[in-house]
C-alpha cells in the first residue's frame, strides 16, 4: 500500500543507521528530544551489532501526535550515514514502496535487501556536506534531513542540540550549521512525511526508559535496598537506581552473583527494609531456590525480570516473554507468590510500585515481568499518575504477648517482628514450621501453613489494576506486557473495516484472577491469545487456570523481532474470514 | 555496648531458647552454642539486637536455639543473607553460623566475597570435616583418604580446602581457630571476633561424633597457638600454612575499614527524582 506522500500524518517511523562511531545514537536521541520539544510523543528503540563496543548501530524513532508504545509496521525513512554491515538489521527495518532511503553515495549504494522493498532513494553527500563545515559531522547533517522530512521546526531541533551539547559549547555552532545543511538538502526529496501539528502538552512530559520507570516505581513503593548482579538488559535499571537510592537514603550493593543478590535482599527485607533485585532470565533461574525461601519464610521481596530472548544466554539484547513459565511455575514445592507484568514503558512505574506494595502487604515474593523492549526503549510519555496504594507491611508491636510469627490469621497475614523489637524474637525459617516458627514436620502444620500462605494472596482485593480492559464485542484478545500496544494499534487499524473487539491486557498474572477474567469475557464467542513465546506459554497458562469461553486460538511467536500490529491484524482477518 | 549494659548484667542462659536441639548426644555443636551465648553475655548484648543467621546443616540449626532474632535460610547462602541483614540494619549485631559444607562447598563463592567485602559481622564455621545432616559424605575439609562415605569409598583423593588461608587471601579482617571442647576459650574468641570491626571469621573444630567418631580425639590435639596474634598477613599466612591445623587462638587481626554503605541518611524525597525525567 502506498501512502500519499505529503498528507500530514499522525505517526512517522524513522531509522538512522551507521557504523560504530558515526554518532547514530547521539543523533537519534537529539531527534527524540526535538520531537518532544515540538510537542510530540515519541519512542526510541535501538539495535547494535555483536561487537561489545563501537559496532554498527541503528536508532529507531517513532514520533506521533498521540502516545506511542510500540513499533509501527514499517519505517517511513531509513537514513544511513554509511552502509557498513547495516544489512544485518534488515529484518528489523521493514520498508515498503512508500518509504524513502537516504544514503551517502560516497559510501556506496543501499544494499539490495532494502532496495527490493520498492522504496525511493535519495542520495545525499552527507560526509562532503559535513566536511564543508568546520567541525561539522555527518550525523548532524542526517539529523537535519530527518527533521525536515517530518516537518520538525528548526527551533526545536536547535534546542535539542543545544541541550545535548551543553558541556561542549564550542561544537554547537558547527553542529547547528550541519543540521541546517541537512534541512536544506532535504528540500526536493522524492517523498516527505510531515506530521500533523502536535497538541499542546498540558503538563510537562517525561523522557524515560522502562528500566528507569521500574526503578522509580520501586522507590515510590518504598524500596530502599537493592542487591544485584549486572545482566543485560536489566543493568540500566540498577545504574539508575544506584545514585537514586543514595539520594533517598537507600543503598545498592553489587553482589557476587544472583544467588547472593536474592539472599541479600531477603536478609535486608527481614531486617525491615523493603528490598528489590533486578535481573534477566538466567539470573532469575539462579534465584529460584531462594524465592522459595522468601515464600516459605514469608519475607517480602521484589524481583524485576527484564526478559530477554532465552533459553540460556539466548539473544541478550532482544525481547521475548518466555520467562513467563519460570515466573509462574519455576518454584519448587507449593510456593504462593505474585507475578505482575507492566503493559507500557510508563506502566513499568505503576506496576513495579504496585508489586512492591503487594509484596509488602502479603509478605510474599513478587516477580515483575518487564522485558527488553520496555526496559531499553526511551519514550516521551505523559507524567504517570501519582498513586498511593493503601496498606503496608504488618509488623508486630514490642512485647506482643505470646508472639507467633506465623500465626494462623483469617487473612493469612501475620504480624512480622522486625529485629530490634524487644519481646518478639523469632527465627524465620524455610523449614516447615508451626505458628511460632519452630520447625515442624507434622502434616497438620504443613497443611495449615500452606493454606495460610495461599490465603494471604487470595484475601487481597486487587481492584481494577489486575488488567486493562478495553472495547466491547463478541471477540476478544487476551495478552500481557509488550504485546499490549501492538494489539491496541491492530484494533485501531481493523476498526476501519468495522472490526470491534475487547482487549484484555493482564497486569496481575498470579494469583490468577479467575472471576475477574470470566466477567471481562462475559458474552465473548472467540478469544485470541497474543504473546511473544515459542511454546504458547501464556495460552497454556490461560487454558489451565481459566475457563475461557468460546473458541480460543493462539498467536504466539518468539523474539527477537518486536511484535508489530500487522501480524495481529492478519490474525484478526482470519476471524472475519472464518 | 548498649544503653542498658551498665544496669543489667547478662547471663548466657538468657541467650538460650527453650527449644531442644536435634543434635546427637556428644555433638560438638552443643558447646559452640554454649560458647556463643557466653560471648553474647560477656558483651552484654540484648537478645533483640542480635541476628543469628544460618544456612542448612546440623550446625545451621543454631539460630532457633538462641533467644535472639534468627533466620534459618537455604543451604550455602547464609553469608549473603547475613550481609543483607547487616547492610540494611547496621545497628544490629549479626552472627552467621554454619557447617563446612554449607560455607566452603555450596557457599564457597559467598565465603570469598564476604571476606573481600568485609562487612562488620562474625562468621562461625563449625568444621567437622563431614556432611552431618546428609549422613556422612565428604566435605571440602575432609581428608583425601577418608573412606567411610558410600559416595567416595576410596576417599576423595582431593586435597583439603584450607579455609583460614583462603580467608586471609580474600581479605577477612579477623581470623581465628577455636575448639568446641573448650567453650570458655571459644567464647573469648567469639567475643573478640564480634568486637572487632569488619568481617571476622572463626573456624571452630566441632566434632561430629556420629559420622567421624575419631574426632573425639581432637581434644588431645587442640592446643593454644604458641604465638601471639599477628597483624602481618604474610606472617599469618606462613603460620597458618605450616601449623598442623590444631593451633587454637586469634591468628590474624587486620585493620581494614568495614564496608557499609550509608543507609537511612538521604536528603531527597522520592518525588525529587522526577526532575531527571521532566523534559
Ligand atoms: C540446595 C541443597 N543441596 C543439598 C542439600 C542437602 N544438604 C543439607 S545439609 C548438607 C550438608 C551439610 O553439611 P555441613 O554444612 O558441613 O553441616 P553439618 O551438617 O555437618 O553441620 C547438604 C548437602 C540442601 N539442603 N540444599
Ligand atoms: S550428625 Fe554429626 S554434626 Fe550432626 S548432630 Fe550428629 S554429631 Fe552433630
Amino acid at each position: 500500500m502506498t501512502h500519499p506522500i505529503s498528507t500530514p500524518r499522525a505517526s512517522v517511523s524513522i531509522v538512522l543507521a551507521g557504523s560504530g562511531g558515526a554518532g547514530v545514537m547521539t543523533a537519534g536521541n537529539m531527534l527524540l528530544e526535538a520531537a518532544a520539544i515540538a510537542g510530540y510523543y515519541a519512542l526510541m528503540t535501538r539495535s547494535s551489532g555483536p561487537q561489545i563496543r563501537g559496532g554498527e548501530a541503528a536508532a529507531m524513532v517513532r514520533i506521533a501526535t498521540t502516545p506511542v508504545e510500540n513499533v509501527e509496521d514499517h519505517f517511513h525513512v531509513l537514513a544511513a550515514i554509511d552502509w557498513q554491515n547495516i544489512n544485518r538489521f534488515a529484518a528489523e527495518i521493514p520498508l515498503d514502496a512508500s518509504s524513502l532511503i537516504v544514503g551517502d553515495p560516497d559510501h556506496g549504494e543501499p544494499p539490495d535487501v532494502f532496495v527490493k522493498s520498492g522504496a525511493s532513494y535519495a542520495p545525499v553527500g552527507m560526509k562532503k556536506l559535513a566536511k564543508s563545515i568546520k567541525g561539522g559531522w555527518p550525523n548532524m547533517v542526517s539529523l537535519g534531513i530527518l527533521a525536515a522530512l517530518i516537518g520538525l521546526p528548526e527551533s526545536a531541533v536547535a534546542r535539542a542540540v543545544e541541550k545535548s551539547l551543553k558541556k561542549r559549547p564550542d561544537s554547537l555552532e558547527a553542529s547547528l550549521a550541519a543540521v541546517r545543511a541537512g534541512m536544506h538538502a532535504a528540500e526536493g526529496m522524492p517523498a516527505r512525511y510531515p506530521l500533523r501539528p502536535a497538541a499542546e502538552a498540558k503538563t510537562p512530559r517525561w523522557l524515560i526508559t522502562g528500566n528507569e520507570a521500574a526503578g522509580y516505581g520501586a522507590i515510590r513503593g518504598g524500596v530502599r535496598f537493592v542487591a544485584a548482579y549486572p545482566i543485560t538488559p536489566g543493568t540500566e535499571l540498577l545504574e539508575w537506581m544506584a545514585p537514586a537510592l543514595t539520594k533517598v537514603g537507600g543503598a545498592l550493593v553489587q553482589a557476587e552473583d544472583e544467588l547472593a543478590s536474592i539472599n541479600m535482599i531477603i536478609g535486608a527485607s527481614y531486617g525491615g527494609v523493603p528490598s528489590l533485585t533486578a535481573t534477566s532470565g538466567p539470573g532469575l533461574a539462579l534465584m529460584m531456590e531462594a524465592l522459595g525461601l522468601a515464600s516459605a519464610s514469608e519475607t517480602p521481596v521484589v524481583v524485576v525480570d527484564v526478559q530477554r530472548v532465552g533459553p540460556s544466554t539466548g539473544i541478550p539484547t532482544k525481547s521475548e516473554q518466555s520467562d513467563l513459565n519460570i515466573a509462574l511455575y519455576g518454584f519448587h514445592g507449593d510456593a504462593p507468590h505474585l507475578v505482575l507484568a507492566p503493559n507500557s514503558v510508563a506502566d513499568c512505574l505503576t506496576t513495579t510500585q504496585w508489586a512492591t506494595h503487594l509484596a509488602e502487604m502479603t509478605q510474599a515474593p513478587a516477580i515483575v515481568l518487564s522485558d527488553q523492549f520496555f526496559g531499553q526503549a526511551r519514550a516521551v510519555v505523559d507524567r504517570p499518575a501519582d498513586l498511593v496504594f493503601a496498606g503496608q507491611r504488618l509488623t508486630a508491636p514490642a512485647n506482643s504477648p505470646d508472639y507467633k510469627r506465623y500465626a494462623l490469621t483469617d487473612s493469612g497475614v501475620s504480624p512480622m517482628a522486625i529485629p530490634g523489637t524487644p519481646g518478639t524474637v523469632y527465627t524465620a525459617d524455610g523449614l516447615e514450621h508451626a505458628e511460632r516458627g519452630t520447625p515442624s514436620s507434622q502434616a497438620t502444620d504443613h497443611l495449615a501453613q500452606l493454606d495460610k500462605r495461599q490465603r494471604k494472596l487470595e484475601s487481597v482485593d486487587y481492584g481494577h489494576y489486575w488488567a486493562e480492559v478495553e472495547g466491547e464485542g463478541e471477540l476478544a484478545v487476551v495478552t500481557f506486557g509488550s504485546c499490549t500496544a501492538p494489539v491496541r494499534e491492530a484494533f485501531a487499524q481493523a476498526r476501519r473495516n468495522g472490526f470491534r473487539a475487547r482487549l484484555i491486557s493482564m497486569r496481575l498474572l498470579l494469583p490468577a484472577q479467575t472471576a475477574r477474567l470470566t466477567e471481562a469475557l462475559a458474552g465473548v464467542k472467540r478469544v485470541l491469545v497474543v504473546e511473544q513465546t515459542h511454546s504458547k506459554q501464556f495460552y497454556r497458562y490461560l487454558r489451565s487456570e481459566y475457563d475461557v469461553p468460546g473458541s480460543v486460538s493462539s498467536y504466539s511467536r518468539p523474539g527477537p523481532l518486536p511484535m508489530r500490529p500487522e501480524e495481529i491484524v492478519s490474525q484478526l482477518e482470519k476471524w472475519s474470514r472464518a | 555496648m548498649n544503653a542498658n549494659a551498665a544496669v543489667v548484667a547478662r547471663t548466657p542462659q538468657e541467650f538460650k531458647s527453650d527449644l531442644k536441639p536435634v543434635w546427637c548426644p556428644g555433638c560438638g555443636d552443643y558447646s559452640v552454642l554454649a560458647a556463643i551465648t557466653k560471648a553474647f553475655a560477656k558483651l552484654e548484648l540484648l537478645p533483640q539486637n542480635v541476628a543469628v543467621i544460618s544456612g542448612i546443616g546440623c550446625s545451621s540449626r543454631i539460630p532457633a536455639y538462641t533467644s535472639c532474632y534468627g533466620f534459618h535460610g537455604v543451604h550455602g547462602r547464609a553469608l549473603a543473607l547475613g550481609t543483607g541483614v547487616k547492610l540494611a540494619r547496621p545497628d544490629l549485631t549479626v552472627l552467621v553460623a554454619g557447617g563446612d559444607g554449607d560455607g566452603y562447598s555450596i557457599g564457597g563463592n559467598h565465603f570469598l566475597h564476604a571476606c573481600r567485602r568485609n562487612v562488620d559481622m562474625t562468621y562461625i564455621v563449625m568444621d567437622n570435616r563431614v556432611y552431618g545432616m546428609t549422613k556422612g559424605q565428604a566435605s571440602p575439609t575432609t581428608e583425601p583418604d577418608w573412606e567411610f562415605s558410600k559416595l567416595t569409598p576410596e576417599g576423595t583423593g582431593l586435597r583439603e580446602f584450607h579455609p583460614l588461608v583462603i580467608a586471609l587471601a580474600s581479605g577477612a579482617n579477623f581470623i581465628a581457630r577455636a575448639f568446641s571442647g573448650d567453650p570458655n576459650g571459644t567464647a573469648d574468641i567469639i567475643a573478640q571476633a564480634i568486637g572487632t570491626p569488619g568481617f571476622s571469621f572463626v573456624e571452630v573444630l566441632s566434632p561430629c561424633v556420629t559420622f567421624r567418631p575419631e574426632q573425639r580425639h581432637w581434644k588431645d590435639k587442640a592446643r593454644p597457638a604458641p604465638v601471639k596474634t599477628t597483624s602481618d598477613p604474610s606472617q599469618a599466612a606462613r603460620r597458618i600454612l605450616t601449623d598442623d591445623g590444631f593451633n587454637v587462638g586469634v591468628l590474624y587481626v587486620g585493620n581494614r575499614k568495614p564496608y557499609q554503605p550509608s543507609i537511612g541518611r538521604g536528603t531527597k524525597k522520592p518525588a525529587d527524582l522526577e526532575a531527571g525525567f521532566v523534559l
